[in-house]
């Protein structure tokens, strides 16, 4: 369970996974999480809920990819990654990562890591159910430059 | 047979998800592409999109990359987890 990954319907709490990443660990010195939700705005459409889509098999590979490689460039203790598919409502969690370490600049850089790699590599698209219809999301190009700094 | 699967938008774009294809009528993504296209000349526009991404057996893949019978292979758009 110290290094994790979860692809799934069912919402995530953060307590739970904040439990499970120090559990049983008394040299964890820091723990940093991210969530991200569905937001209610975006490109100034008025989202009223979103389809997210993956791509079963590879989505797991590349996810553990990228925990391997955040494995290897920093001194984790513990690092969780879950990422939400399916219906999801205005306000739902979508995605959490969480990693621990004993200190916390390699946890902080480590997340953010995680966050960038994940946008731009894991096989997942959302589908926005908007007031102006549906629309797939485009690829953010921020996005894109953030992943590059790494 | 070669699996190929259009992922997201690209699947509504094609209106196809899945099809299968003789392994020995391609032999890398590249000519895997070009026999699609011959095959539905409309797809030709989603296809040839430059931001396509391409991935065999679950993972990235260029096109360059060789193809052989029992591959997977997937063609989606950028993507927009997170």
């Amino acid at each position: 369970m110290s290094f994790s990954i979860a692809v799934q319907t069912q919402d995530f709490d953060i307590g739970h996974e904040y439990a499970e990443l120090v559990a049983g660990d008394t040299a964890v010195g820091a723990v940093v999480f991210f969530v991200g939700r569905v937001r209610d705005m975006n490109h100034a459409r008025d989202v009223k809920s979103m389809s997210l889509e993956h791509y079963p098999g590879m989505t797991e590979n590349i996810l553990q990819n990228i925990l391997d490689e955040a494995k290897a460039r920093w001194e984790l203790i513990a690092a969780h990654i879950v990422h939400r598919v399916g219906e999801l409502q205005v306000g739902d969690q979508i995605v959490f990562v969480g990693v621990t370490s004993a200190h916390r600049e390699h946890a902080f850089q480590a997340a953010e890591f995680l966050m960038d790699f994940l946008k731009t590599q894991a096989p997942f698209w959302k589908k926005e159910l908007t007031t102006q219809g549906s629309v797939w999301v485009e690829e953010n190009v921020k996005d894109v430059d953030a992943s590059k700094r790494w | 047979m070669i699996r190929v699967l259009f992922l997201a938008q690209l699947r509504e774009q094609l209106g196809a998800a899945e099809l299968q294809v003789v392994a020995e009528d391609v032999v890398s993504i590249a000519t895997l592409k070009q026999y699609l296209v011959a095959g539905h000349p409309h797809w030709e526009q989603f296809l040839s999109n430059s931001k396509l991404l391409v991935a065999v057996n679950h993972q990235y893949a260029k096109a360059d990359v060789a193809l052989k019978t029992g591959d997977e292979v997937a063609f989606f758009p950028p993507v927009t987890g997170g």
